[in-house]
């Protein structure tokens, strides 16, 4: 499995929001995009995921054009996990994730189908939640039924826009942990957006800094994600601590202008 | 996966098991539902000024049945005729003379409207609903029941001029065809205006809401200005009732709604998909915007066909589809026919209710729809069981 990025550019009138991305991933491979908000990470993922296309530029998988694929094709390639959720009263967990199996199910739902939503809550450890409804969930429940969602897509590359976000501490690294175990599994490509730069040290094998719209960095986490970048990029003063558990920034300052 | 394998994985059998219950009760409900509306068509088709037994119901529509399809099968089928005539069973005629007319010529063609018109609406409702995920929304919230009537009105205060001749239209049929269009218009409107704001969901209510207020500034506008007699005419189909049946309606109703019918049902997958997103189903390779305007002018040509007959029903379109997502959940595979009969028995009993509880006068369905199915959707709240699927 191989993703490739070439010169991705968006932009919505006059406006430029993405400007030149290029990067690649492969088998297994942790991508983790950060930057400030606004930085076009969401609209990234936007543009890989089908949700809108880019103005130019190619997004390739196995190095077929996602352009030239058919929808439903693509959405067998493809799993995305929003920013914003939405969910109707009276629809259950199950149902949920059994809407990531929309591209194979044409009427009825198969035995085979109802397995892959077990293995998908099972995998996040849900399984026992299957007939609750979605209101009656947490928030952080609620986001782990999209991850799960996504999980019964099957895909070979998985899209998570901010997928910590509503969790706390504990959830943010059991669903971290888990979704590096199935890209080990699955040999999924990953594209995480991510504010929380430790995560994006921790999980990540690589990271595509976004400032502007434009890339600002690119490469291994250890690399790229230096007190001067984060300065750079955020306008937040940082530094690194290194114990046995590895290295983790502590951003402590924000500069009076960015 | 078979049952063996299923046994090997115990924890596999919960999600089955689930998935199997929920659809057994969605289907036993609608085959309950079916049957219900079944019966309490032949109660009602009984039940009048002048009382019919069941007995005597059942025997006039058979025989009207076996008598019609043997006279069309004389006048275009002569060979299969032959062989239909000597079949040996023969329905009898009801022992009450008055029975087949009464039920065939003016009970039937009532009920069938009734039934198909709450099939529509309810159906169109639990669809827009889906399509815009908003609770709020039925045909007519959305304008079209507002566009309808300002069609209607405008109908009844041009009159029966040079057009009804020229189209050979009877001046009730030149009322239903301006009813229709009005109302397919509008949600035609509706959307050009929300989608000239970039398609979403918002905008499109938002813009429903704005056109069904300027329409409905035309029909009091038109009610100011007209005269006494037309006034009442007006005012007649504005409340909206089943005076309108007749078996030429009906017939031509029957094949729009379930062409509609099964055009919403192959979308109920999409729909189910939309309610994650718009951003999630593009994910999933839905075209959300070509779903969204093909489900919403299905919906609104099903509701529009009804509605320009009946004139203004509101309530089943938002009620009905309410009523069954609190008992069968969202899966709009099973949802809309669900919602399609609970609208059907709740303006069948509704009309029964209002042609016969102070009979010979009638009292306006709306009086009677919105007190039974207030009181059975304030049952289901009040209850609280009311998501029990599961």
């Amino acid at each position: 499995m191989e993703v490739a990025l070439e010169k991705i550019c968006k932009e919505y009138g006059e406006k430029r929001v993405l400007d030149d991305i290029s990067f690649s991933l492969g088998k297994a491979e942790i991508v983790a995009l950060v930057g400030p908000n606004g930085s076009g990470k969401s609209t990234l993922i936007k543009a890989v995921a089908g949700v809108h296309g880019q103005s130019s530029g190619t997004i390739s998988i196995d190095r077929t054009d996602t352009r030239q694929l058919d929808p439903i094709d693509l959405a067998k390639c493809i799993g995305y996990v929003p920013q914003h959720f939405t969910y109707t009263l009276y629809s259950t967990v199950f149902e949920t994730v059994l809407l990531g199996r929309r591209q194979h199910i044409k009427w009825s739902v198969s035995d085979e189908e109802l397995s892959r939503v077990q293995h998908s809550l099972e995998a996040l450890e849900m399984e026992h939640m299957a007939g609750n409804y979605m209101d009656q969930l947490s928030g952080g429940e609620r986001q782990k039924v999209f991850i799960a969602r996504a999980l019964a897509q099957d895909p070979k590359l998985f899209l998570f826009d901010e997928p910590t976000s509503a969790l706390d501490i504990r959830y943010q690294i059991e669903v971290m942990e888990t979704m590096r175990e199935i890209t080990w599994e699955r040999g999924a490509g990953m594209i995480i957006a991510v504010h929380d730069l430790n995560l994006a040290y921790r999980y990540a094998d690589t990271v595509v800094v976004l400032h502007g719209g434009k890339m600002a960095g690119y490469g291994k986490p250890q690399e790229i994600l230096t007190p001067e970048c984060i300065r750079k990029v955020y306008g937040v003063d940082a530094f690194v601590v290194e114990n046995e558990q590895g290295k983790f920034l502590v951003p402590f300052r924000a500069r009076a202008s960015n | 996966m078979t049952e063996a394998t299923q046994d090997k994985d115990p924890v596999n059998v919960s999600v089955h098991t689930l998935y199997k219950a929920g659809s057994t009760r969605r289907i036993t409900l609608i085959t309950g539902l079916s049957i219900f509306v079944m019966v309490a068509a032949i109660l009602s088709a009984g039940i009048g000024t002048v009382s019919i037994t069941p007995q005597d119901t059942i025997l006039a529509i058979g025989h009207s049945c076996a008598v019609s399809v043997q006279n069309l099968l004389h006048t275009y089928l002569p060979s299969v005729a032959a062989w239909y005539d000597t079949i040996p069973f023969t329905i009898p005629a009801p022992s009450n003379p008055q029975a087949e007319l009464i039920v065939v010529g003016f009970r039937l063609p009532r009920i069938f409207l009734a039934i198909l018109t709450g099939i529509s609406l309810a159906g169109a409702g639990a669809v827009m609903q889906g399509l815009l995920r908003n609770p709020l929304v039925s045909p007519f919230t959305l304008g079209l029941s507002s566009a309808a009537s300002f069609g209607a009105a405008l109908a009844i205060v041009l009159g029966p001029g040079i057009l009804v001749s020229y189209f050979l239209l009877s001046y009730d049929m030149w009322i239903v065809v301006f009813a229709f269009i009005f109302g397919w218009l509008s949600m035609l409107l509706v959307y050009g205006i929300s989608r000239s704001r970039g398609t979403t969901q918002s905008t499109l209510i938002l813009a429903g809401v704005v056109i069904g207020y300027l329409f409905t500034a035309g029909v009091m506008a038109l009610k100011y200005i007209t005269n006494n007699e037309k006034l009442r005419e007006l005012m007649v189909w504005l409340m909206g009732g089943m005076w309108g049946a007749s078996w030429n309606a009906v017939l031509l109703l029957i094949p729009l709604v379930i062409i509609c019918f099964f055009l919403l049902e192959r979308r109920a997958w999409d729909l189910n998909a939309l309610s994650a997103g718009d951003d999630v189903a593009k994910n999933l390779g839905i075209n959300v915007e070509r779903l969204r305007l093909s489900g919403l002018m299905i919906s609104t040509f099903a509701a529009s066909c009804c509605l320009a007959f009946t004139g203004i029903i509101g309530f089943v379109g938002l009620m009905g589809p309410h009523i069954c997502r609190m008992i069968i959940g969202s899966d709009h595979r099973y949802l809309i026919p669900c919602a399609g009969l609970m609208g059907a028995a709740i303006l069948l009993l509704s009309d029964t209710v209002a042609r016969t509880i102070m009979s010979p006068v009638e009292i306006p369905v709306g009086i009677i729809m919105y007190a039974i199915g207030g009181v059975f959707f304030l049952f289901l709240i009040m209850r609280g069981k009311g998501r029990g699927l599961y």
